[in-house]
């Protein structure tokens, strides 16, 4: 496939590996931001191609790992009322909240759909107008701009049974806490490429200054994240930090201007719950109050959630870089894909999963 | 891209409906009453006829010789009409096929449905169609079955069974303690094209893709591989539910061997792997409904590949190796050398947020 396999070439994997294994001196620690880059630094098996002296984390970029048990609750409260249809992405409906998850709430009778696209929720508002229709709009800056859309959309047509459940995450604001958190060992981040895609890179400029830190923009795709881990070495080992581009085939330095207009016509900037992590200011969206009308929050009468049982998950740990997901006590054991005591095991880009699916020993073996 | 395997039928469906005074089915076509036997007499009988069905009694009676395999599988398919096919294909192919992977030839199948009230006629009809074409493409014979009619709601428009027995190739020898290390895995065909044909057409879900269903009887193709290669094919499994992953994985695990897969040979249509990258699907897992796992003694597997080639599967190939390296475990050795596991998934696959 023409922009991908050019991507996932052995050879161009070959040379990087060669220049990175050339390049490192040191002992250093890079977290990839993204649920996505982790997910393909492990199915690729690339952790065990780079040299022992560079440790990977996982960084808190999986939108599903950090909604709080509270908001899961939420949605399970709202699609099992009779008259809500409840629209979701995937990743959210295995993931448990403090009584149960939506797949399981759909296996008693709730009225849960799985969705690739929020404006679909819509259409399907418009087809059922005795129903209400609450999409479940989780994710980073990637996806805000089409659930925003989606509410424009349904103000447009004076569809009125639409409504969102928002969950919006930023990524700068989390680096921040990252950084600030004591006992950080990060020295160095791969930026999430599709989030800057839509932001550009000018909030991650403050970042590199103010906390001398090399960010490299990166892709998800073998070569995207070698060579986006050689641009941080070379940073690294030469002791510059920088701001760069690796992904510059999809990142306009500025985003893209009409998606980020979309979000501001709709969402207004909000402290925001981590899960595991904690609140951190500024640090997500919730719509504005012209658009209440869409507001889940405001059209229903949710009961406030039961405080979030502590059940042993590292989850914070390992969103913050602290601990890998093999040294959980938990991993494997009490914690699998089938009985999850948290979201990163079984979130399609959580680092739970990543290793509980992928990982063996990823030792590097001849093509 | 559609596959080229045998699954090309050369004909379409020409036999018109029967002209029944109701255009759909309720609840009286299961009662065993008139309305049942209207249904069957213009309908399922006449459609699926043949000397054993005709005999119109509780069961089929013949006789049979050698060693016999018996399967049974149920469909329940949505939607029941897809690029490539209908539920009427993969309820005679999938049973063929859940014969052939035990060594066996099918010859008669038994078949039952489920109606939901309501189903069209015409629906029901064109599935009718399909099933007659499927069985005499596969040289397969109906011989006893049953209706039943669930009222609306409490069934998908139509569930099928189907079970089926066949004789065992005199030269099989198959099975878990047949598996050696340093045997090869052999596939028939490209993966992943029928739950992505499926995919493309559920509600939600709004992709134009030409990707058609694989569904296709194997049997011929294991016929082939036994008649030349006998006790060096070592295990047969189709890849239907959870796609190459899992049956591996169920290999690897029954079998108590160690199993690698290479990446690079897995064939995926472009436009296979195109719709797995766009819904972030990993194609390992996707459904097949004509692709089987073949493992083969390592010193035939070229030329069991060949004679496949040859037999209308010109994409066969050898995609992995047995060893005693990782019991119970399969591993992926990628297209760019890195190597991870291979797991069965815990449940279906899901779309991702992005």
């Amino acid at each position: 496939m023409k922009y991908l396999d050019e991507y996932r070439s052995p050879e161009a994997v070959e040379t990087l590996l060669k220049e990175i294994h050339k390049t490192v001196t040191r002992k250093w620690t890079i977290m990839e931001v993204c649920g996505g880059q982790t997910h393909s630094l492990v199915k690729n098996g690339l952790i065990g191609m780079l040299p022992k002296l560079v440790t990977m984390v996982h960084g808190p970029g999986c939108p599903v790992c950090v909604t709080p048990q509270s908001l899961i609750d939420k949605a399970v409260w709202l699609a099992e009322e009779k008259r809500v249809i409840l629209c979701s992405f995937g990743d959210m409906i295995r993931v448990p909240g403090t009584r149960k998850s939506l797949l399981e709430a759909k296996s008693g009778g709730a009225d849960v759909r799985i969705l690739y696209s929020p404006l679909e929720a819509v259409n399907i508002a418009q087809q059922n107008p005795d129903k209400e229709v609450v999409f479940f709009a989780v994710g980073f800056e990637t996806t805000a701009p089409a659930n925003a859309l989606s509410v424009i959309h349904a103000q447009r047509a004076g569809i009125s049974n639409y409504s969102i459940l928002t969950s919006h995450v930023l990524v700068p604001p989390a680096i921040e806490a990252i950084v600030n958190d004591e006992g950080n060992v990060v020295q160095g981040f791969l930026a999430a490429g599709h989030v800057c895609t839509i932001m550009g890179m000018d909030a991650y400029k403050p970042l590199v200054q103010k906390y001398k830190l090399p960010i490299v923009v990166t892709g998800f795709e073998p070569v995207d994240l070698l060579h986006g881990i050689l641009m941080l070495l070379q940073q690294l080992e030469k002791g510059e930090y920088k701001l760069e581009n690796q992904y510059s085939r999809v990142v306009h330095p500025d985003g893209n201007a009409a998606a980020r207009k979309t979000i501001d016509t709709v969402f207004e900037v909000t402290d925001r719950e981590w899960r595991g992590i904690a609140v951190i200011p500024n640090s997500g969206y919730e719509l504005k109050n012209t658009y209440s009308a869409y507001d889940a929050n405001c059209k229903f009468d949710i009961p406030e959630a039961a405080a979030e049982a502590d059940n042993g998950c590292m989850a914070g740990e390992i969103l913050r870089g602290k601990m890998k997901p093999f040294e959980c006590p938990h991993f494997g054991k009490t914690c699998n894909p089938l009985n999850p005591l948290g979201a990163p095991m079984v979130s399609s880009e959580g680092a739970c999963a990543a290793y509980y699916h992928f990982h063996q020993a990823t030792e590097a073996v001849p093509a | 891209m559609a596959p080229s395997n045998n699954n090309s039928k050369g004909f379409q469906l020409s036999c018109p409906m029967p002209k029944f005074d109701f255009d759909a089915i309720n609840l009286g076509h299961g009662s065993g009453g008139i309305l049942s036997q209207r249904l069957l007499n213009s309908g399922v009988f006449d459609v699926l006829k043949n000397d054993l069905l005709n005999t119109r009694h509780d069961g089929a009676v013949f006789d049979l010789q050698g060693k016999v395999a018996f399967s049974t599988d149920s469909y329940v398919v949505s939607p029941l009409f897809f690029a490539g096919g209908n539920i009427g294909d993969l309820a005679i192919n999938g049973t063929v096929n859940d014969l052939a992977m035990c060594g066996a030839m099918a010859r008669y199948l038994s078949l039952s449905f489920i109606l939901e009230e309501g189903l069209p006629m015409t629906q029901f009809w064109e599935i009718l169609q399909t099933i007659r074409q499927a069985a005499d493409h596969a040289g397969v014979q109906i011989v006893t079955g049953d209706t039943k009619v669930v009222e609306r709601g409490k069934g998908d428009g139509i569930f099928i069974n189907t079970s089926g027995i066949g004789i065992v190739h005199a030269q099989a020898a198959l099975g878990w303690a047949a598996l050696q290390p340093g045997d090869k895995v052999i596939l028939n065909a490209p993966i992943a094209a029928h739950g992505i044909a499926i995919m493309s057409q559920r509600s939600g879900l709004d992709f134009e893709t030409d990707v058609v269903s694989d569904t296709a009887p194997v049997h011929k193709a294991v016929e082939a591989l036994l008649d030349a290669f006998g006790s060096n094919i070592h295990f047969l499994r189709d890849a239907t539910r959870g796609g190459l992953a899992s049956v591996t994985n169920e290999i690897a695990g029954d079998g108590k061997v160690g199993i690698e897969l290479w990446q690079k040979a897995i064939p995926v249509a472009e436009q296979v792997a195109g719709a797995c990258e766009m819904l972030g699907l990993d194609p390992l897992y996707v459904a097949n409904e004509g692709v089987f796992v073949a493992i083969v003694a390592a010193n035939m597997a070229n030329d069991a590949c060949a004679l496949l080639q040859s037999k209308g599967w010109p994409q066969a190939c050898i995609a992995g190796e047995v060893n005693a390296a990782h019991k119970g475990q399969v591993l992926l050795r990628s297209a760019i050398g890195g190597r991870r596991v291979v797991n069965m998934l815990p449940g279906e696959q899901l779309p991702r947020i992005c």
